[in-house]
Protein backbone atom coordinates (compact mmCIF):
# COMPACT_ATOMS: atom_id res chain seq x y z
CA UNK A 1 0.00 0.00 0.00
CA UNK A 2 1.77 3.37 -1.34
CA UNK A 3 2.07 5.91 1.72
CA UNK A 4 2.14 9.17 -0.68
CA UNK A 5 -0.77 11.07 -1.80
CA UNK A 6 -1.55 9.74 -5.42
CA UNK A 7 -3.57 11.35 -7.75
CA UNK A 8 -4.91 9.28 -10.47
CA UNK A 9 -6.12 9.05 -13.98
CA UNK A 10 -8.60 6.51 -15.27
CA UNK A 11 -9.70 6.15 -18.67
CA UNK A 12 -12.73 5.86 -19.52
CA UNK A 13 -15.54 4.12 -22.15
CA UNK A 14 -18.93 4.71 -20.10
CA UNK A 15 -19.30 2.71 -16.69
CA UNK A 16 -15.78 0.65 -17.76
CA UNK A 17 -12.12 1.32 -17.97
CA UNK A 18 -11.66 2.04 -21.90
CA UNK A 19 -9.76 -0.56 -23.62
CA UNK A 20 -8.08 1.74 -25.40
CA UNK A 21 -5.89 4.70 -24.68
CA UNK A 22 -5.51 6.10 -27.48
CA UNK A 23 -9.03 6.21 -28.22
CA UNK A 24 -10.34 7.31 -24.91
CA UNK A 25 -12.79 10.27 -24.95
CA UNK A 26 -13.29 10.26 -21.13
CA UNK A 27 -10.92 10.22 -17.88
CA UNK A 28 -11.83 10.38 -14.04
CA UNK A 29 -9.41 11.90 -12.24
CA UNK A 30 -9.36 11.47 -8.15
CA UNK A 31 -6.87 12.09 -5.43
CA UNK A 32 -6.28 10.39 -2.03
CA UNK A 33 -4.24 11.45 1.00
CA UNK A 34 -1.24 9.82 2.60
CA UNK A 35 -3.13 7.11 4.19
CA UNK A 36 -5.00 5.80 0.42
CA UNK A 37 -8.32 7.30 1.66
CA UNK A 38 -9.81 9.81 -1.05
CA UNK A 39 -9.71 13.13 -0.91
CA UNK A 40 -11.57 15.96 -2.71
CA UNK A 41 -14.46 15.39 -5.06
CA UNK A 42 -13.96 12.74 -8.60
CA UNK A 43 -13.33 14.97 -11.55
CA UNK A 44 -14.66 13.51 -14.54
CA UNK A 45 -13.39 15.00 -17.82
CA UNK A 46 -14.39 14.80 -21.33
CA UNK A 47 -11.91 15.30 -23.86
CA UNK A 48 -12.29 17.27 -26.94
CA UNK A 49 -11.31 14.19 -29.68
CA UNK A 50 -9.30 10.89 -29.28
CA UNK A 51 -5.73 11.42 -29.16
CA UNK A 52 -3.10 9.47 -27.28
CA UNK A 53 -0.73 13.02 -27.02
CA UNK A 54 -3.54 15.12 -25.78
CA UNK A 55 -4.40 12.69 -22.82
CA UNK A 56 -0.36 12.10 -22.13
CA UNK A 57 -0.14 16.00 -21.96
CA UNK A 58 -3.27 16.27 -20.00
CA UNK A 59 -2.02 13.44 -17.45
CA UNK A 60 1.14 15.63 -17.39
CA UNK A 61 -0.62 18.63 -17.05
CA UNK A 62 -2.37 17.33 -13.98
CA UNK A 63 0.12 16.30 -12.04
CA UNK A 64 -1.47 12.87 -12.61
CA UNK A 65 1.02 9.95 -10.42
CA UNK A 66 -1.11 7.06 -11.81
CA UNK A 67 -2.77 6.14 -14.86
CA UNK A 68 -5.55 3.23 -14.89
CA UNK A 69 -5.91 1.88 -18.55
CA UNK A 70 -6.94 -1.08 -20.84
CA UNK A 71 -4.23 -1.03 -23.94
CA UNK A 72 -1.95 1.21 -24.55
CA UNK A 73 1.08 1.28 -26.60
CA UNK A 74 4.13 0.88 -25.71
CA UNK A 75 5.36 4.32 -26.78
CA UNK A 76 3.21 6.41 -24.62
CA UNK A 77 3.40 4.03 -22.01
CA UNK A 78 7.10 4.34 -21.96
CA UNK A 79 6.84 8.22 -22.53
CA UNK A 80 4.33 8.11 -19.11
CA UNK A 81 6.98 5.63 -17.37
CA UNK A 82 9.67 8.01 -18.16
CA UNK A 83 8.03 10.66 -17.31
CA UNK A 84 8.08 9.14 -13.66
CA UNK A 85 4.23 8.09 -13.56
CA UNK A 86 3.09 4.52 -12.48
CA UNK A 87 1.14 3.44 -15.25
CA UNK A 88 -1.51 0.21 -14.70
CA UNK A 89 -2.50 -1.22 -18.15
CA UNK A 90 -4.48 -3.92 -19.53
CA UNK A 91 -7.46 -3.26 -17.27
CA UNK A 92 -10.81 -4.69 -17.51
CA UNK A 93 -13.18 -3.72 -15.29
CA UNK A 94 -15.85 -1.07 -14.51
CA UNK A 95 -14.23 1.99 -13.22
CA UNK A 96 -16.03 1.75 -9.62
CA UNK A 97 -14.49 -1.29 -8.69
CA UNK A 98 -11.39 -1.29 -10.06
CA UNK A 99 -11.07 2.14 -7.92
CA UNK A 100 -12.37 0.33 -5.16
CA UNK A 101 -10.01 -2.48 -5.48
CA UNK A 102 -7.01 -0.23 -6.24
CA UNK A 103 -7.70 1.82 -3.10
CA UNK A 104 -8.02 -1.41 -1.27
CA UNK A 105 -4.96 -3.48 -2.32
CA UNK A 106 -2.63 0.01 -3.41
CA UNK A 107 -2.56 -2.63 -6.72
CA UNK A 108 -4.25 -4.00 -10.19
CA UNK A 109 -3.52 -7.22 -11.33
CA UNK A 110 -3.82 -7.07 -15.16
CA UNK A 111 -5.02 -11.01 -14.73
CA UNK A 112 -8.00 -9.86 -12.72
CA UNK A 113 -10.95 -8.75 -14.14
CA UNK A 114 -13.10 -6.54 -11.65
CA UNK A 115 -16.80 -6.33 -13.14
CA UNK B 1 -27.46 -14.83 -19.66
CA UNK B 2 -25.55 -17.99 -20.06
CA UNK B 3 -22.05 -18.02 -21.35
CA UNK B 4 -21.34 -21.81 -22.29
CA UNK B 5 -20.73 -23.79 -25.21
CA UNK B 6 -24.16 -25.35 -26.65
CA UNK B 7 -23.70 -28.67 -26.12
CA UNK B 8 -24.32 -29.82 -29.89
CA UNK B 9 -21.44 -28.04 -30.67
CA UNK B 10 -18.09 -29.41 -30.60
CA UNK B 11 -16.20 -26.02 -31.49
CA UNK B 12 -13.92 -25.41 -28.89
CA UNK B 13 -11.58 -28.43 -30.22
CA UNK B 14 -11.69 -27.38 -33.60
CA UNK B 15 -11.08 -23.44 -33.16
CA UNK B 16 -8.05 -24.50 -31.15
CA UNK B 17 -6.81 -26.52 -33.79
CA UNK B 18 -6.31 -23.54 -36.27
CA UNK B 19 -3.10 -21.48 -36.34
CA UNK B 20 -5.04 -17.64 -36.45
CA UNK B 21 -6.78 -16.13 -33.42
CA UNK B 22 -10.24 -17.13 -33.19
CA UNK B 23 -12.94 -16.46 -30.49
CA UNK B 24 -16.52 -17.89 -30.10
CA UNK B 25 -19.00 -15.49 -29.18
CA UNK B 26 -22.40 -16.10 -27.70
CA UNK B 27 -26.10 -14.63 -28.95
CA UNK B 28 -25.47 -11.27 -26.89
CA UNK B 29 -21.68 -10.76 -28.60
CA UNK B 30 -19.64 -11.80 -25.54
CA UNK B 31 -17.03 -14.24 -25.31
CA UNK B 32 -17.56 -17.76 -25.05
CA UNK B 33 -14.17 -19.11 -25.54
CA UNK B 34 -10.70 -17.74 -27.18
CA UNK B 35 -8.78 -19.96 -28.64
CA UNK B 36 -4.84 -20.56 -27.63
CA UNK B 37 -3.44 -18.01 -30.48
CA UNK B 38 -5.90 -15.42 -29.29
CA UNK B 39 -5.11 -15.68 -25.72
CA UNK B 40 -1.25 -15.05 -26.79
CA UNK B 41 -2.27 -12.20 -29.05
CA UNK B 42 -4.73 -10.72 -26.68
CA UNK B 43 -2.72 -11.82 -23.30
CA UNK B 44 -5.93 -12.84 -21.57
CA UNK B 45 -6.80 -16.59 -20.53
CA UNK B 46 -9.99 -17.75 -22.23
CA UNK B 47 -11.99 -18.80 -19.06
CA UNK B 48 -10.96 -15.29 -17.24
CA UNK B 49 -12.93 -13.57 -20.31
CA UNK B 50 -15.70 -15.47 -20.43
CA UNK B 51 -19.33 -13.14 -20.90
CA UNK B 52 -17.18 -10.11 -21.53
CA UNK B 53 -17.67 -7.94 -24.87
CA UNK B 54 -15.18 -8.49 -27.32
CA UNK B 55 -13.91 -5.06 -27.69
CA UNK B 56 -12.55 -4.95 -24.44
CA UNK B 57 -10.54 -8.00 -24.75
CA UNK B 58 -9.00 -7.79 -27.91
CA UNK B 59 -8.81 -3.98 -27.62
CA UNK B 60 -9.66 -3.27 -31.18
CA UNK B 61 -10.47 0.37 -32.55
CA UNK B 62 -14.39 -1.20 -33.75
CA UNK B 63 -16.97 0.76 -31.68
CA UNK B 64 -18.77 -2.54 -29.59
CA UNK B 65 -21.62 -1.17 -31.79
CA UNK B 66 -19.58 -2.11 -34.99
CA UNK B 67 -18.89 -5.70 -33.34
CA UNK B 68 -22.70 -6.31 -32.42
CA UNK B 69 -24.02 -5.46 -35.78
CA UNK B 70 -21.46 -7.62 -37.64
CA UNK B 71 -22.28 -10.21 -35.24
CA UNK B 72 -25.71 -10.53 -36.10
CA UNK B 73 -24.93 -10.48 -39.99
CA UNK B 74 -26.69 -12.81 -41.82
CA UNK B 75 -23.84 -13.47 -43.89
CA UNK B 76 -19.57 -13.66 -42.75
CA UNK B 77 -18.89 -9.99 -42.32
CA UNK B 78 -14.87 -8.97 -42.20
CA UNK B 79 -13.95 -5.75 -40.62
CA UNK B 80 -10.38 -4.05 -40.60
CA UNK B 81 -8.87 -2.70 -37.69
CA UNK B 82 -6.47 -2.41 -35.29
CA UNK B 83 -5.90 -3.86 -31.87
CA UNK B 84 -3.24 -3.70 -28.68
CA UNK B 85 -1.89 -6.85 -28.39
CA UNK B 86 -0.44 -8.31 -25.11
CA UNK B 87 3.22 -6.88 -25.62
CA UNK B 88 1.44 -2.80 -26.10
CA UNK B 89 1.79 -3.35 -29.81
CA UNK B 90 -0.50 -2.32 -32.35
CA UNK B 91 -1.72 -4.76 -34.76
CA UNK B 92 -3.96 -3.84 -38.06
CA UNK B 93 -5.90 -7.19 -38.71
CA UNK B 94 -9.25 -8.27 -40.24
CA UNK B 95 -11.95 -9.45 -37.76
CA UNK B 96 -14.25 -11.70 -39.99
CA UNK B 97 -17.37 -12.83 -37.99
CA UNK B 98 -19.42 -15.87 -39.09
CA UNK B 99 -23.10 -16.90 -37.48
CA UNK B 100 -23.02 -20.76 -37.03
CA UNK B 101 -25.36 -22.53 -35.28
CA UNK B 102 -25.73 -26.02 -33.80
CA UNK B 103 -29.14 -28.78 -33.62
CA UNK B 104 -30.65 -26.63 -30.71
CA UNK B 105 -31.84 -23.12 -31.39
CA UNK B 106 -28.76 -21.21 -29.44
CA UNK B 107 -26.94 -19.29 -31.96
CA UNK B 108 -23.13 -18.31 -31.74
CA UNK B 109 -20.85 -16.79 -33.86
CA UNK B 110 -17.31 -16.89 -34.89
CA UNK B 111 -14.55 -14.41 -35.00
CA UNK B 112 -11.86 -15.32 -36.90
CA UNK B 113 -8.62 -13.20 -36.61
CA UNK B 114 -6.38 -12.21 -39.08
CA UNK B 115 -2.54 -10.24 -38.69
CA UNK B 116 -2.54 -8.21 -42.00
CA UNK B 117 0.72 -6.01 -40.87
CA UNK B 118 2.50 -7.76 -43.74
CA UNK B 119 0.05 -6.31 -46.44
CA UNK B 120 -0.26 -2.95 -44.49
CA UNK B 121 3.48 -2.89 -44.58
CA UNK B 122 3.40 -3.52 -48.36
CA UNK B 123 1.29 -0.70 -49.24
CA UNK B 124 3.15 1.64 -47.07
CA UNK B 125 6.31 1.19 -49.31
CA UNK B 126 7.21 4.14 -51.42
CA UNK B 127 5.79 7.05 -48.85
CA UNK B 128 1.89 5.48 -49.52
CA UNK B 129 2.35 4.99 -53.88
CA UNK B 130 1.74 1.67 -53.58
CA UNK B 131 -2.02 2.11 -52.92
CA UNK B 132 -4.36 -0.62 -50.70
CA UNK B 133 -5.31 -1.74 -54.54
CA UNK B 134 -1.64 -2.87 -55.09
CA UNK B 135 -1.85 -0.13 -57.62
CA UNK B 136 1.44 2.01 -58.64
CA UNK B 137 0.45 5.83 -59.45
CA UNK B 138 0.52 9.59 -58.49
CA UNK B 139 -0.53 10.50 -61.45
CA UNK B 140 -3.29 12.89 -61.31
CA UNK B 141 -5.47 10.31 -63.58
CA UNK B 142 -4.68 7.71 -61.08
CA UNK B 143 -5.09 9.75 -57.88
CA UNK B 144 -8.61 10.81 -59.32
CA UNK B 145 -9.48 7.10 -58.89
CA UNK B 146 -8.04 6.03 -55.87
CA UNK B 147 -9.96 8.73 -54.12
CA UNK B 148 -12.52 6.51 -55.38
CA UNK B 149 -11.20 3.27 -54.59
CA UNK B 150 -12.83 3.57 -50.83
CA UNK B 151 -15.92 3.99 -52.05
CA UNK B 152 -15.81 1.65 -54.42
CA UNK B 153 -15.03 -1.12 -51.70
CA UNK B 154 -17.90 0.12 -49.35
CA UNK B 155 -20.55 -0.82 -51.15
CA UNK B 156 -21.88 -3.65 -52.80
CA UNK B 157 -22.89 -2.74 -55.99
CA UNK B 158 -21.68 -3.93 -59.26
CA UNK B 159 -18.46 -1.98 -60.79
CA UNK B 160 -17.90 -1.92 -64.13
CA UNK B 161 -14.36 -1.29 -65.01
CA UNK B 162 -13.28 -0.12 -68.18
CA UNK B 163 -9.26 0.59 -69.70
CA UNK B 164 -7.03 -0.86 -72.51
CA UNK B 165 -5.53 -4.15 -72.43
CA UNK B 166 -2.69 -4.37 -69.90
CA UNK B 167 -3.84 -1.03 -67.68
CA UNK B 168 -4.60 -2.84 -64.80
CA UNK B 169 -8.02 -3.80 -64.37
CA UNK B 170 -7.15 -7.15 -62.77
CA UNK B 171 -4.86 -5.60 -59.96
CA UNK B 172 -7.97 -2.77 -59.46
CA UNK B 173 -11.05 -5.69 -59.33
CA UNK B 174 -8.76 -7.31 -56.42
CA UNK B 175 -7.82 -4.09 -55.05
CA UNK B 176 -11.52 -3.53 -54.51
CA UNK B 177 -12.27 -7.02 -53.38
CA UNK B 178 -9.55 -6.86 -50.62
CA UNK B 179 -10.70 -3.46 -49.48
CA UNK B 180 -13.79 -5.11 -48.81
CA UNK B 181 -15.93 -5.97 -45.98
CA UNK B 182 -15.66 -9.62 -48.71
CA UNK B 183 -12.20 -10.04 -48.28
CA UNK B 184 -12.24 -12.99 -46.31
CA UNK B 185 -14.09 -14.89 -48.73
CA UNK B 186 -13.20 -15.92 -52.56
CA UNK B 187 -12.55 -13.56 -55.44
CA UNK B 188 -12.85 -15.23 -58.57
CA UNK B 189 -12.20 -14.10 -61.75
CA UNK B 190 -13.93 -15.71 -65.14
CA UNK B 191 -12.31 -14.58 -68.86
CA UNK B 192 -15.75 -14.39 -70.46
CA UNK B 193 -14.05 -14.85 -73.92
CA UNK B 194 -11.60 -17.68 -73.11
CA UNK B 195 -14.56 -20.33 -73.03
CA UNK B 196 -17.34 -21.41 -75.80
CA UNK B 197 -20.66 -20.20 -74.54
CA UNK B 198 -22.19 -23.85 -73.66
CA UNK B 199 -19.05 -24.54 -71.79
CA UNK B 200 -18.97 -20.66 -70.22
CA UNK B 201 -22.28 -21.19 -69.20
CA UNK B 202 -21.57 -24.45 -66.88
CA UNK B 203 -18.38 -22.83 -65.85
CA UNK B 204 -20.12 -19.78 -64.43
CA UNK B 205 -23.32 -21.46 -63.09
CA UNK B 206 -22.74 -25.58 -62.76
CA UNK B 207 -23.73 -28.18 -63.53
CA UNK B 208 -25.76 -31.20 -62.41
CA UNK B 209 -24.35 -35.24 -63.67
CA UNK B 210 -26.03 -35.60 -66.70
CA UNK B 211 -26.68 -32.64 -67.63
CA UNK B 212 -25.20 -33.11 -70.98
CA UNK B 213 -22.54 -35.76 -72.57
CA UNK B 214 -19.34 -35.38 -70.29
CA UNK B 215 -21.07 -34.03 -67.21
CA UNK B 216 -20.32 -36.99 -65.35
CA UNK B 217 -20.46 -34.97 -61.98
CA UNK B 218 -21.49 -32.24 -60.32
CA UNK B 219 -19.80 -28.81 -60.82
CA UNK B 220 -20.70 -26.10 -58.22
CA UNK B 221 -19.41 -23.09 -61.03
CA UNK B 222 -18.17 -20.31 -60.18
CA UNK B 223 -21.21 -18.37 -59.10
CA UNK B 224 -20.87 -21.13 -55.86
CA UNK B 225 -17.11 -21.16 -55.64
CA UNK B 226 -17.66 -17.35 -55.00
CA UNK B 227 -20.22 -17.72 -52.30
CA UNK B 228 -19.79 -14.37 -49.75
CA UNK B 229 -16.66 -13.01 -51.95
CA UNK B 230 -16.53 -11.91 -55.00
CA UNK B 231 -16.64 -12.79 -58.88
CA UNK B 232 -14.45 -10.56 -61.41
CA UNK B 233 -15.80 -11.29 -65.02
CA UNK B 234 -13.21 -10.02 -67.69
CA UNK B 235 -13.95 -9.85 -70.76
CA UNK B 236 -17.74 -9.06 -70.50
CA UNK B 237 -18.28 -7.65 -73.94
CA UNK B 238 -17.24 -11.07 -75.42
CA UNK B 239 -20.28 -12.43 -72.95
CA UNK B 240 -22.56 -14.55 -75.29
CA UNK B 241 -26.01 -12.87 -76.27
CA UNK B 242 -28.19 -15.77 -74.24
CA UNK B 243 -25.58 -16.21 -71.04
CA UNK B 244 -25.97 -12.13 -70.74
CA UNK B 245 -29.71 -12.93 -69.96
CA UNK B 246 -28.80 -15.42 -67.44
CA UNK B 247 -26.23 -13.00 -65.83
CA UNK B 248 -28.75 -10.41 -66.03
CA UNK B 249 -31.41 -12.47 -63.80
CA UNK B 250 -28.57 -13.90 -61.52
CA UNK B 251 -27.89 -10.27 -60.64
CA UNK B 252 -31.60 -9.01 -60.07
CA UNK B 253 -32.67 -12.53 -58.60
CA UNK B 254 -29.15 -13.24 -56.99
CA UNK B 255 -30.41 -16.96 -57.68
CA UNK B 256 -30.48 -19.60 -60.66
CA UNK B 257 -30.54 -22.43 -61.95
CA UNK B 258 -27.52 -24.71 -62.66
CA UNK B 259 -27.32 -26.42 -65.98
CA UNK B 260 -29.87 -29.02 -66.32
CA UNK B 261 -31.08 -28.75 -62.37
CA UNK B 262 -34.58 -27.53 -61.62
CA UNK B 263 -32.76 -26.81 -57.92
CA UNK B 264 -33.02 -23.11 -57.73
CA UNK B 265 -29.76 -21.95 -56.04
CA UNK B 266 -29.48 -19.06 -54.25
CA UNK B 267 -25.80 -17.00 -54.12
CA UNK B 268 -24.51 -13.70 -52.34
CA UNK B 269 -21.77 -12.43 -54.61
CA UNK B 270 -20.62 -9.25 -55.42
CA UNK B 271 -19.67 -9.14 -59.26
CA UNK B 272 -17.24 -6.61 -60.95
CA UNK B 273 -16.89 -7.22 -64.71
CA UNK B 274 -14.30 -5.56 -67.05
CA UNK B 275 -13.65 -4.54 -70.20
CA UNK B 276 -11.72 -3.25 -72.94
CA UNK B 277 -14.05 -2.69 -75.20
CA UNK B 278 -16.69 -0.05 -76.16
CA UNK B 279 -19.58 -1.62 -74.87
CA UNK B 280 -22.02 1.32 -76.43
CA UNK B 281 -20.76 0.21 -79.26
CA UNK B 282 -21.47 -3.19 -79.21
CA UNK B 283 -24.83 -1.92 -77.68
CA UNK B 284 -25.48 -0.27 -81.12
CA UNK B 285 -23.78 -3.30 -82.87
CA UNK B 286 -26.67 -5.39 -81.52
CA UNK B 287 -23.96 -7.97 -79.79
CA UNK B 288 -24.65 -6.31 -75.67
CA UNK B 289 -27.68 -6.08 -73.93
CA UNK B 290 -28.35 -2.36 -72.76
CA UNK B 291 -30.60 -3.21 -69.95
CA UNK B 292 -27.41 -5.66 -68.55
CA UNK B 293 -25.12 -2.91 -69.48
CA UNK B 294 -27.25 -0.17 -66.98
CA UNK B 295 -27.20 -3.34 -64.58
CA UNK B 296 -23.34 -3.84 -64.75
CA UNK B 297 -22.28 0.20 -64.75
CA UNK B 298 -23.46 1.10 -61.57
CA UNK B 299 -20.09 1.90 -60.33
CA UNK B 300 -17.63 2.71 -63.11
CA UNK B 301 -13.53 3.12 -63.03
CA UNK B 302 -12.05 3.99 -65.71
CA UNK B 303 -8.17 2.96 -65.94
CA UNK B 304 -6.44 5.30 -67.67
CA UNK B 305 -3.84 4.26 -70.58
CA UNK B 306 0.34 4.42 -69.50
CA UNK B 307 0.40 7.50 -71.91
CA UNK B 308 -2.10 9.56 -70.37
CA UNK B 309 -0.28 9.16 -66.67
CA UNK B 310 2.15 11.83 -66.68
CA UNK B 311 5.10 10.59 -64.28
CA UNK B 312 3.90 7.35 -63.29
CA UNK B 313 6.13 5.69 -66.36
CA UNK B 314 9.30 6.13 -64.21
CA UNK B 315 7.87 5.05 -60.96
CA UNK B 316 6.33 2.19 -62.44
CA UNK B 317 9.96 1.69 -64.68
CA UNK B 318 12.02 1.53 -61.65
CA UNK B 319 9.35 -0.53 -59.53
CA UNK B 320 9.54 -3.51 -62.03
CA UNK B 321 13.01 -3.34 -62.28
CA UNK B 322 13.91 -3.69 -58.65
CA UNK B 323 11.40 -7.13 -58.94
CA UNK B 324 12.97 -8.61 -62.26
CA UNK B 325 16.54 -7.73 -60.99
CA UNK B 326 16.10 -9.19 -57.43
CA UNK B 327 14.96 -11.82 -59.44
CA UNK B 328 18.12 -12.03 -61.70
CA UNK B 329 20.44 -11.50 -58.45
CA UNK B 330 22.23 -8.52 -60.60
CA UNK B 331 22.55 -5.65 -58.58
CA UNK B 332 21.07 -2.64 -61.40
CA UNK B 333 20.58 0.76 -59.64
CA UNK B 334 18.49 2.07 -62.29
CA UNK B 335 18.45 3.93 -65.80
CA UNK B 336 20.85 6.08 -67.31
CA UNK B 337 19.11 9.64 -68.56
CA UNK B 338 18.96 8.75 -71.61
CA UNK B 339 17.25 5.27 -71.42
CA UNK B 340 14.21 6.76 -69.03
CA UNK B 341 14.13 9.79 -71.68
CA UNK B 342 13.21 7.18 -74.06
CA UNK B 343 10.98 5.40 -71.67
CA UNK B 344 8.90 8.34 -71.35
CA UNK B 345 8.48 9.57 -74.63
CA UNK B 346 7.34 5.77 -75.74
CA UNK B 347 3.35 5.30 -75.55
CA UNK B 348 3.01 2.21 -74.78
CA UNK B 349 -0.08 0.67 -76.84
CA UNK B 350 0.33 -1.93 -74.50
CA UNK B 351 0.39 -0.12 -71.43
CA UNK B 352 1.93 -1.38 -67.89
CA UNK B 353 1.81 -4.85 -69.13
CA UNK B 354 3.97 -3.61 -72.00
CA UNK B 355 6.24 -1.92 -69.91
CA UNK B 356 6.75 -4.69 -67.10
CA UNK B 357 7.93 -6.75 -70.47
CA UNK B 358 10.47 -3.67 -71.56
CA UNK B 359 11.70 -3.75 -68.22
CA UNK B 360 12.06 -7.24 -67.80
CA UNK B 361 13.68 -7.26 -71.31
CA UNK B 362 15.97 -4.41 -70.08
CA UNK B 363 16.79 -6.40 -67.19
CA UNK B 364 17.91 -9.46 -68.62
CA UNK B 365 20.02 -7.80 -71.30
CA UNK B 366 21.68 -5.44 -69.19
CA UNK B 367 25.59 -6.96 -67.53
CA UNK B 368 26.47 -3.57 -66.04
CA UNK B 369 24.79 -1.50 -63.18
CA UNK B 370 22.70 0.80 -64.96
CA UNK B 371 20.15 0.29 -67.86
CA UNK B 372 21.48 2.13 -70.67
CA UNK B 373 19.18 2.89 -74.28
CA UNK B 374 21.39 -0.43 -76.11
CA UNK B 375 19.57 -2.76 -73.54
CA UNK B 376 15.98 -1.52 -74.23
CA UNK B 377 14.15 -3.12 -77.47
CA UNK B 378 14.63 -1.75 -80.71
CA UNK B 379 10.92 -0.68 -81.20
CA UNK B 380 11.04 1.14 -77.75
CA UNK B 381 14.51 2.98 -79.29
CA UNK B 382 12.79 4.02 -82.39
CA UNK B 383 10.46 6.72 -81.15
CA UNK B 384 8.91 6.81 -84.47
CA UNK B 385 7.87 3.28 -84.57
CA UNK B 386 6.62 3.62 -80.74
CA UNK B 387 4.16 6.26 -81.83
CA UNK B 388 2.78 5.16 -85.54
CA UNK B 389 2.28 2.16 -83.16
CA UNK B 390 0.50 3.79 -80.79
CA UNK B 391 -1.54 5.97 -83.55
CA UNK B 392 -3.43 2.58 -85.16
CA UNK B 393 -4.22 1.85 -81.27
CA UNK B 394 -6.99 3.42 -79.71
CA UNK B 395 -10.02 3.43 -76.87
CA UNK B 396 -12.02 -0.03 -77.03
CA UNK B 397 -8.88 -1.57 -79.78
CA UNK B 398 -6.64 -4.31 -78.78
CA UNK B 399 -2.72 -3.60 -78.77
CA UNK B 400 0.69 -4.52 -78.45
CA UNK B 401 -0.07 -5.48 -75.65
CA UNK B 402 3.43 -6.65 -74.00
CA UNK B 403 5.35 -7.90 -77.07
CA UNK B 404 8.19 -5.50 -77.50
CA UNK B 405 10.71 -8.57 -77.61
CA UNK B 406 8.82 -10.05 -80.34
CA UNK B 407 8.37 -6.76 -82.15
CA UNK B 408 11.28 -5.88 -84.35
CA UNK B 409 10.76 -9.28 -85.97
CA UNK B 410 6.85 -8.17 -87.27
CA UNK B 411 6.23 -6.18 -90.37
CA UNK B 412 5.79 -2.51 -89.39
CA UNK B 413 6.01 0.20 -92.25
CA UNK B 414 2.66 0.79 -94.07
CA UNK B 415 0.54 -2.36 -92.53
CA UNK B 416 -1.93 -1.44 -90.08
CA UNK B 417 -1.82 -2.46 -86.13
CA UNK B 418 -4.05 -5.53 -86.59
CA UNK B 419 -2.14 -6.23 -89.52
CA UNK B 420 1.16 -6.63 -87.51
CA UNK B 421 -0.58 -8.24 -84.72
CA UNK B 422 -1.86 -11.15 -87.22
CA UNK B 423 1.41 -11.50 -88.85
CA UNK B 424 3.64 -11.51 -85.29
CA UNK B 425 0.98 -14.58 -84.14
CA UNK B 426 1.29 -16.27 -87.63
CA UNK B 427 5.00 -16.21 -87.35
CA UNK B 428 5.18 -17.53 -83.91
CA UNK B 429 3.00 -19.88 -84.07
CA UNK B 430 4.83 -21.49 -86.91
CA UNK B 431 8.22 -20.83 -85.19
CA UNK B 432 6.41 -23.34 -82.62
CA UNK B 433 5.08 -25.95 -85.25
CA UNK B 434 1.43 -24.77 -83.95
CA UNK B 435 2.13 -25.10 -80.45
CA UNK B 436 0.25 -22.63 -78.92
CA UNK B 437 1.08 -23.26 -75.29
CA UNK B 438 4.62 -22.42 -76.59
CA UNK B 439 3.31 -19.41 -79.18
CA UNK B 440 1.12 -17.69 -76.05
CA UNK B 441 4.50 -18.23 -74.02
CA UNK B 442 6.91 -16.53 -76.46
CA UNK B 443 4.58 -13.34 -77.52
CA UNK B 444 3.87 -13.08 -73.59
CA UNK B 445 0.08 -13.40 -73.49
CA UNK B 446 -1.80 -16.13 -71.43
CA UNK B 447 -3.30 -19.10 -73.70
CA UNK B 448 -6.76 -17.45 -73.53
CA UNK B 449 -5.53 -13.89 -74.47
CA UNK B 450 -3.80 -16.42 -77.43
CA UNK B 451 -6.76 -17.83 -78.23
CA UNK B 452 -9.07 -14.74 -78.33
CA UNK B 453 -6.73 -13.53 -80.60
CA UNK B 454 -6.64 -15.96 -83.04
CA UNK B 455 -10.45 -16.10 -83.12
CA UNK B 456 -10.29 -12.30 -84.02
CA UNK B 457 -8.02 -12.57 -86.67
CA UNK B 458 -9.82 -15.67 -88.53
CA UNK B 459 -6.54 -17.66 -88.02
CA UNK B 460 -8.77 -20.73 -86.52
Amino acid sequence: MPHFPMKILLVLQGAWIAPRFDLATEALIMQTDDKGNPTGELREILLPGPSAEELCSLILKEGITHVICGGIEEGHYRYLTWKGLKVMDHIIGTSKEVVRHFLACGELDPETILR
Amino acid sequence: MKHSVPASLNTLSFINALPHGMALLDGDGAVIALNSVLEAISGRRSEAVTGLPLNLVLRTSLPRNDVLKARSHATPISLETDIISAVRKKVPVRLTFSAISGDTQEKCTLCYLEDISAIRKFDQVRGGQITPAGLIGHSPAMQELLEFLPILARTDATVLITGETGTGKDILAQGIHDASKRAGYPFIKVNCGALPENLLESELFGHVRGAFTGAHADKPGMFRLAQGGTLFLTEIGDLPLQLQVKLLTVLDDREFFPVGSSKKVKVDVRVITGTHRDLKSLIRAGQFREDLYFRLNVLKAHLPPLRERKGDVRLLAEHFLQKFAAGLHKKIRGFDRQSMDILARYRYPGNIRELRNIVEYAANICQGDEIAPDHLPEVVRNKDAGQQDAAAVGPGKESAAGTPILAPSAKPAGNTWRETEKNMIMEVLLQCKGNRGEAAERLGWGRSTLWRKMKQHNII
